[in-house]
């Protein structure tokens, strides 16, 4: 192997992270600005830095970090010749909050507070991902109760259902549609107000943990669950009539950043990107986890991979979700809500009360939490926005030694040089908007 | 005559205990490199400098189309089994990188040790173009220069940001108290 001289500055002083213009640009940068990694040859690309337009005819402006379609504080680059994009880069980090570095401070039990802040629109997903990991490296993984399994299934199918209405409503705002985000914030709003009578809290829930959920289904759970998915399914017929069938919205999404199976797979996107281009994956059916295997459902594909089948996709998936609940409430077993193993399970509270072992017990259990075995292990689930991982290194503490979550966002946000190309700058925002990026996964 | 034969029948029962000790006696391997399980799943652990060709050769032949996550580690604390096969020495700084294949529906992780005093690694970008934004991440929270990367620079932090967070040796930040007792509190 060669070994390459490395500039001892260089080691802390990288250079920009912004685009620079077209003559400062190497190939391979250019190859991938323009989103073009698989289109053409790096030979090809080196053309392009002279044989393309001239800098006194293109404009490299700023979209974002503040900008309303753009999510939160995502900003991209983009170079403009007229109203074309030619040449897309995203720059991101503006929320890093070192979520990474937190979890390791943190124990395994306050883990899921850590990382449920992350996709702050699905924040159950990624409290799963974190517990299934945990509980993989415990090596309890095969004996959660069956009905903590099934209470996890509801609320994420939940909050599936919740994330989808919520990019429904951005997606409407972004193209126009500005009363479809009045309409999917309002039914949002009901799924948050169950997910708030069984958690406590609209969001960030820190519902799932590692060894089951905090707490059983409370009473009249089932009332709350069924008057929400029972409402949805009316309101999806509304938006298809307000959006799906109505040529406006069409035209602004119907062959608009077209992305094709190959270029989405060596890019690593996943979810309803990789689904719209036609590959039928969905972590549910394909590497089930949980009792997904016990549930009936569709994966919805899409075939042309634009913004239009995107859209369509989670526009169904919110109404597979809607199945996959109601298969729920009907199978749902009695049992426990947590493992009950010593180790990781505190003693029920009535039991504080008059055992001072069980108070001890407690008091342990929150303050040094549970040591976790040696070793490495990686999870992943199928969040709406695709496959959400986390990868734990333990070294036989109550603290990961290294946490990492695998942001599916981070890796879709590669496909936007590739969907913008030679669009429109409008069509630039529909595009966005049908990624459905979470800024805070994003930057973590 | 009668001596080597006899030789030879000590010595075929001889091997057949090793092996039953061992249930592998011919350690597995992917394209050369060894694999070990972790919590039933499977991890090769390739020299640094094979990476890109193995990864390509799991794409090309074995159909791991898809590469999922870079991320690395920062061993520099750690005191526990690193669960590495033989042959394999450990450095301070693994760089894990997690494949998918979806027609065997399987996950494949890859590990690489990463020496200190040359923290650099392969870059995957020829193979997996998806990558990009990964090493970068890597690049930046740990320092790892990728050689082949196309636009190697920081993406979360800011860009004159000194050092790299998630090593070890990086202390969490800490903001200054702006309060004060006051000086003759009573």
């Amino acid at each position: 192997m060669t070994t390459v001289e490395h500039d001892p500055i260089a080691q802390t002083s990288e250079g920009a992270q912004e685009m620079g213009p077209r003559s400062s640009a190497d190939a391979a940068e250019l190859l991938r600005e323009l989103g073009a990694t698989l289109r053409m040859s790096e030979a090809e690309a080196a053309e392009l830095i002279n044989e393309g337009p001239s800098e006194d005819q293109t404009m490299i402006i700023n979209m974002g970090p503040q900008h309303p379609s753009t999510h939160g504080v995502l900003r991209l680059m983009l170079e403009l010749e007229g109203e074309t994009v030619l040449r897309t880069k995203p720059i991101v980090g503006y929320l890093h909050t070192g979520m990474e570095k937190t979890g390791e401070n943190l124990t395994f039990l306050q883990g899921p507070t850590n990382v449920t802040r992350m996709d702050y629109a699905s924040p159950l997903f990624s409290e799963l991902a974190f517990s299934l990991t945990t509980e993989k490296l415990l090596g309890i993984d095969e004996d959660i109760p069956l009905r903590a399994q099934w209470i996890r299934m509801l609320m994420t199918e939940l909050n599936r259902i919740t994330s989808h209405l919520l990019f429904l409503a951005t997606n409407g705002m972004d193209i126009g549609a500005v009363s479809m985000m009045l309409y999917g914030w309002r039914d949002r709003e009901e799924g948050l107000r169950v997910l708030e009578a069984i958690t406590g809290l609209r969001m960030n829930h820190n519902y799932i943990r590692p060894g089951g959920v905090a707490a059983d289904l409370p009473d009249g759970w089932r009332d709350k669950v069924l008057g929400f998915v029972d409402s949805v399914p009316q309101s999806l017929e509304e938006y298809d009539v307000l959006l799906t069938g109505q040529p406006i919205y069409r035209e602004r999404l119907q062959g608009v950043g077209v992305i094709t199976a190959q270029e989405a797979i060596a890019l690593g996107a996943t979810g309803p990107i990789l689904r719209s281009t036609g590959v039928a994956w969905d972590l549910r059916r394909d590497l089930p986890y949980l009792r997904y295997e016990d549930v009936e459902f569709d994966v919805v594909v899409g075939t042309y991979g634009d913004c239009f089948d995107r859209y369509a996709i989670r526009l169904n998936e919110i109404r597979e979700s809607i199945r996959i609940v109601h298969q729920i409430l009907d199978q749902l077993p009695p049992g426990d809500y947590r493992i009950q193993d010593k180790k990781v399970t505190p003693p029920p509270r009535a039991r504080i009360d008059e055992s001072m072992e069980a108070l001890i017990h407690h008091f342990k259990i929150f303050t040094e939490g549970f040591k976790v075995p040696e070793g490495e292990a990686y999870c992943a689930v199928e969040s709406p926005r695709g496959e959400l991982g986390c990868y734990i290194v333990s070294d036989g503490s109550s603290k990961p030694y290294r946490m990492h979550v695998r942001g599916p966002s981070f890796v879709n946000l590669q496909t936007l040089p590739h969907m913008i190309r030679g669009g429109l700058i409008a069509d630039a925002v529909a595009v966005i908007s049908s990624v459905d990026p979470i800024m805070g996964e994003v930057d973590r | 005559m009668a001596d080597d034969t006899a030789v030879h029948e000590e010595g075929a029962p001889a091997e057949e205990t090793d092996a039953a000790a061992d249930p592998t006696p011919e350690p597995e391997t992917v394209h050369g490199a060894p694999v070990t399980r972790s919590r039933g799943q499977r991890v090769l652990h390739p020299q640094r400098s094979e990476l890109p060709a193995l990864v390509r050769a799991l794409r090309d032949d074995d159909g791991y189309l898809m590469c999922l996550d870079v991320t690395a580690v920062d061993y520099l604390a750690y005191e526990g089994d690193r669960h590495l096969p033989d042959g394999v020495d450990p450095e301070r700084f693994e760089v894990v990188v997690i494949l998918l294949s979806h027609a065997a529906r399987e996950r494949l992780r890859i590990r690489v040790q990463v020496p200190e005093t040359d923290a650099t690694c392969p870059s995957l970008f020829e193979v997996h173009p998806g990558t990009e934004a990964m090493e970068r991440e890597v690049f930046d929270m740990f320092g790892i220069r990728f050689d082949g990367h196309p636009d190697l620079t920081r993406i979360l932090m800011p860009e004159d940001w000194e050092g790299h967070p998630l090593r070890k040796d990086e202390s969490v930040g800490q903001i200054p108290v702006q309060f004060k007792a006051p000086q003759d509190a009573r």
